[in-house]
């Protein structure tokens, strides 16, 4: 066929967009892809489109106020923000958390570490076309929303707790509620597993493919889920403990190669652990008497003497940290959040290339970037 | 030996200032040495900071304008001005930039400070020492318009092309400067 100048095809090569909407995308993402037929020769993400400002606002609001913006960073997990960002505020002030407070921020945020697996094990399964798993694991999600609504009334936008402690004890349907619901959360997991680990069409689907080797992990930056499937035994609950985490008995799951199938494993692994964590908490906590303070001593007005902290905790995703800079006001000077999916998704290009299309997708679920802590 | 020391013997003079503050260390280099002194940081035996956390940038401005504005109000009282020396010659840099490192094997963390001045806004890139750095630094040039020499890829990042200002310096206002009202393609009626 002759070749008409105005065809716009440089090369053989063909550029597709996808996103910033678009229902294959989690939230507003967009990749920009030069395939040579289905097999992506380059790719290209660009990024913020949901970009809100939350470190400059950050600037601007005192340092209570901060705290309902954090819900909005990671919307699957609102409640592991707002621990970060407590926490770091707190080693600001340089203030010890009652031990009562320090338990029930260890269970609220592995609460949310599980519902935030399941949210991504779930959407990782209904991008690969299967939509069984998604619905047994949003059940036991919605549960545990549950008791996060009977906490503060909120679902996902939790802003949980406060600079020196918690504001309310642990809700009462917790004590009758969880003894039942690890047991379906197990189930639930127990089934997802058999549905998909040993699929046929799932193990063809994910087996090898993006694989990422850990010293290019470690090069970009990985942290969480996504480095401990490339084989790297790094979480910050064991390596830099905080709270009662050395205390706990528990396991840090790890995978091999590093590709969708490794981190998928090993987040379903993670929330056993997870489970393990909260009854051993949960066991802590019962030894406590029922009037032991939630709040440590806190001036009403916060005002941090001048100095920069840097603090970080193992939310879902992998490390996040909160940079604080104080001028001796009752407002944070700068605010830099560290979010985890951020320094992954910069090596999206180097994950895909020369993978299909229909794998971006799996790819992009599998690393499980939130828009909205990625633009912040 | 705490790290302290150990920092402090391996780069010795190319230290400027060390603040330790609540358990973290920083550190504050001369800027042209900053390549030079991450990758020494990276390579040291027994210290070994191979992990690029993050890069942050603080634009100083309305610090030092806070300290100059405290500085003048006790006039009257002869006392307080006789304490602290008047300080004469050039002002202090605006921005800083930070680079927050850690070391996997021990778990220390270290923060390397450098300081940018306005009329020199640029800054070796260490995209060459790490690749996670690509982002970071494009951040640091969006919100604040440090440019990062050899740097691969340097375009603004949250903010779209063509974005007129610097949104994270202090100088530029909360609710905007009304750039979103340039859009052609939001005005449907």
């Amino acid at each position: 066929m002759a070749n008409n100048n105005n065809a716009p095809i440089t090369g053989d090569y063909v550029t597709i967009n996808i996103g910033p909407s678009h229902p294959a995308m989690h939230g507003t993402l967009r990749v920009v892809c030069k395939t040579d037929g289905e097999t992506i020769v380059e790719a290209i993400p660009e990024i913020g489109y949901l970009h809100r400002g939350v470190e400059k606002l950050g600037e601007n609001l005192t340092y209570h106020q901060f705290i309902p913006i954090t819900d909005r960073l990671n919307y699957c997990s609102a409640i592991a923000n707002n621990v970060a960002y407590e926490k770091a505020v707190e080693k600001l002030l340089g203030i010890e958390i009652p031990d009562k407070a320090k338990l029930i921020r260890v269970i609220m945020k592995e609460l949310a570490r599980i519902a935030d697996h399941q949210v991504c094990v779930g959407i990782l399964g209904v991008d690969l076309g299967a939509f069984t798993p998604f619905f047994y694991l949003i059940i036991q999600r919605e549960e545990i929303y549950d008791i996060f609504e009977w906490y503060n009334g909120a679902r996902l936008t939790n802003t949980f707790g406060r600079i020196g402690g918690v504001n309310a004890d642990l809700p009462e349907i917790f004590h009758t509620k969880w003894p039942k619901l690890k047991d379906t959360i197990r189930k639930a997991n127990d089934e997802t597993d058999k549905l998909l680990t040993h699929n046929r069409i799932w193990m063809d689907r994910t087996i090898g493919v993006n694989p990422f080797s850990p010293e290019d992990a470690l090069e970009y930056g990985f942290t969480g889920p996504c480095l401990r499937a490339t084989g790297v035994k790094r979480d910050l609950r064991k390596d830099e403990p905080y709270y009662f985490y050395d205390k706990f008995d528990f396991e840090v799951p790890v995978g091999k190669h590093g590709d969708v199938f490794d981190r998928y494993y090993v987040r379903l692994m993670e929330m056993e652990q997870s489970i393990r964590i909260i009854d051993q908490a949960y066991a802590m906590y019962k030894e406590l008497p029922p009037d032991a303070p939630l709040m440590a001593k806190v001036p009403k007005i916060i005002k941090p003497p001048e100095g920069e902290i840097y603090s970080a905790i193992e939310s879902p995703n992998g490390e996040l940290g909160f940079f604080i800079k104080s001028d001796g006001t009752d407002k944070p000077y700068r605010i830099k959040i560290r979010p985890p999916c951020y320094m992954v998704y910069q090596a999206f290009p180097e994950l895909v290339k020369g993978e299909m299309i229909a794998d971006t997708i799996a790819c992009l679920s599998s690393l499980n970037i939130i828009a909205g802590e990625l633009d912040r | 030996m705490g790290l302290k020391e150990k920092v402090q013997d391996l780069l010795g003079n190319d230290i400027l200032d060390i603040v330790e503050y609540r358990g973290d260390l920083t550190i504050e280099v001369p800027k042209s040495k900053n390549v030079k002194i991450l990758k020494a940081l990276k390579e040291a035996e027994g210290l070994q900071f191979d992990f690029l956390v993050d890069i942050v940038g603080v634009d100083n401005s309305a610090l030092y304008e806070k300290k100059k504005a405290k500085k003048k109000k006790p006039k009257g009282d002869e006392e307080a001005e006789e304490k602290e020396p008047v300080e004469e010659g050039p002002p202090p840099p605006r921005f800083e930039v930070i680079y927050l490192l850690l070391a996997l094997s021990t778990n220390e963390r270290l923060r390397v400070k450098i300081r940018v001045s306005e009329d020199d806004l640029e800054v070796d890139s260490i995209t060459g020492l790490w690749r996670g750095a690509n982002w970071p630094e494009r951040e640091v040039y969006d919100m604040f318009g440090i440019r990062f020499k050899g740097h691969p890829n340097l375009k603004r990042l949250l903010m779209w092309e063509g974005f007129p200002a610097h949104p994270l310096r202090k100088d530029y206002p909360l609710e905007g400067q009304g750039e979103q009202r340039d859009f052609d393609d939001c005005r449907f009626f």
